[in-house]
């Protein structure tokens, strides 16, 4: 973990492809199994790249390198230019700057959806209280759900408890965004507000690393997909080349299969 | 047939007042060192994981008339240990009660908060360490809380044994309601089984209000997911 492997300059802050996040030949396994070979993958400030494959592929495990909830086993992976640090309150300080999605949402479940919110941003990053809960209410009523932040995240349905959980990432204002199959765990009819929010964002600019099965998604806002299959990137591709005229057999097979009904 | 009861000889209020405060004091140090050490346990630090265990597996397995009569002559006669300042041998055993029933107690809180520990969700963890929190803002601001709710109820079962078990400390001289009912089984064999019937009413009397408030707040406070 001591090479820094951003390989090109970055270029001038007007710089579009300034590349934010660099994995480097990463590799991973989970006791015999190769979960991630070699990866290589750049991804540029204010970019939305979507990652989709079959399941088991290795798409969360890739996302979830990147801010170090899983380690690598070799290579290196860099953001903004910093290595990721191993451990400790250099990691955690990285951790802040890297916003993250789950499929199960996890907020914490024993505070309000406002105290949700705030806590980042009072916990790790100082800010006063009140400041805190301003910008919370403002992200909250953002995503849609401002009239709930007194509630419990029990006392939600998915679609809402997902929003809170973006607005949570959101309130450390965040330099990326990881969103780990953030749709998966809900009920169709709330896959949309959930989207809708997601859209936004990347309008708005935002660095976003997407791992989802929304292949409407993929095709409306992402600038780049990426295939993925048994723990290898197999393909990258804008989201018109990628969905109209994929080159890998693989991805031909795989988009066959789920674009069929 | 109850006239003893009212003899100036017995102060049967008094003894169960020290009851009372020895399971005050060494329920608070249990809940603490309890905590300390439920926070080892799950700690990424080899050494204090190392510690946590080893304690825990020791004093938990060892019987708590032995760890109350070494704090008085190991700690005590041994080591000279007279837990801060001086006071007469009777305040000295009561601190020494307390340390060993706060520190044999507390192997069972740890145990406990730790079951309590492993209800609460991976996920919860994970999202609070990519906002950024550090292993200890996690434990305090997101893993313990959720884990004390969870806990209540065998908590709860935790105090109601150290209740009854300070009636140990009487094998060092602390004169709580044990030692009382000691003296009263000596002086008064004609009404021993109203004697036996009066200390174990007056447990009851500090048990099963525990048990009841600390039940209905387990209900209360449970974490709804």
């Amino acid at each position: 973990m001591s090479a820094v492997s951003v390989t090109e300059d970055a270029g001038g802050p007007a710089d579009p492809a300034e590349p934010l996040v660099v994995l480097d030949n990463v590799n991973k396994h989970f006791g015999a199994l190769h979960v991630l070979q070699d990866i290589d993958l750049t991804i540029a400030r204010g970019e939305v790249v979507v990652v989709i494959g079959p399941s088991g592929s290795g798409k969360s495990t890739l996302c979830r390198t990147i801010n170090r909830l899983e380690t690598i086993d070799s290579g290196s992976i860099s953001i903004d230019g910093k290595p990721l640090p191993a451990e400790g309150r250099e990691l955690a300080r990285l951790r802040a700057d890297v916003g993250m999605v789950f499929q199960s949402f996890n907020l914490f479940a024993h505070k309000t959806v406002l105290q949700n919110v705030t806590l980042g941003q009072t916990k790790v990053r100082r800010t006063p209280k009140a400041e805190a809960e301003e910008r919370a209410r403002a992200l909250l009523d953002r995503v849609g759900v401002g009239n709930q932040a007194d509630k419990y995240p029990a006392q939600l349905s998915g679609g809402q408890q997902q929003r809170v959980a973006i607005a949570r990432a959101l309130a450390m204002e965040p330099k990326v965004m990881l969103f780990d199959e953030p749709t998966s765990a809900l009920d169709p009819e709330m896959i949309n507000e959930v989207l809708e929010v997601m859209q936004q964002l990347a309008r708005d600019g935002m660095t976003m690393v997407v791992v989802t099965h929304e292949m409407g998604f993929a095709r409306s806002a992402a600038n780049r997909v990426v295939f993925m299959a048994d723990g290898r990137i197999v393909e990258e591709a804008t989201p018109d080349q990628f969905f109209s005229n994929p080159r890998s057999d693989r991805a031909k097979d795989f988009l066959s299969k789920i674009l069929a009904h | 047939m109850f006239d003893f009861l009212d003899s100036p000889q017995y102060n049967l209020l008094g003894a169960f007042w020290l009851t009372v405060q020895l399971t005050v004091f060494s329920g608070i140090g249990a809940l603490v060192w309890g905590t300390i050490l439920a926070g080892m346990r799950v700690s990424p630090v080899p050494v204090m994981r190392a510690f946590g265990t080893a304690y825990v597996n020791v004093v938990r397995n060892t019987p708590l008339t032995l760890i109350i009569v070494f704090t008085s002559l190991g700690l005590y006669n041994s080591l000279g240990i007279t837990l801060g300042g001086g006071g007469d041998i009777e305040s000295i055993n009561f601190r020494l009660a307390v340390l060993g029933l706060a520190a044999y107690t507390a192997t069972f809180v740890c145990e406990a908060l730790r079951s309590g520990i492993n209800t609460v969700g991976l996920g919860q963890a994970e999202a609070a360490r990519a906002l950024g929190l550090g292993f200890f803002q996690v434990l305090w601001s997101i893993v313990l809380p959720q884990a004390f709710r969870s806990v209540v109820a065998p908590l709860a079962s935790v105090l109601i044994a150290l209740t009854k078990n300070t009636t140990v400390a009487a094998a060092i001289g602390v004169a709580e309601a044990a030692l009382l009912m000691k003296e009263m089984i000596e002086n008064e064999s004609d009404a021993i089984l109203l004697v036996f019937a009066v200390f174990a009413f007056g447990f009851i009397v500090l048990t099963l209000p525990t048990g009841l408030v600390l039940g209905w707040l387990s209900k209360r406070v449970a974490v709804k997911r």
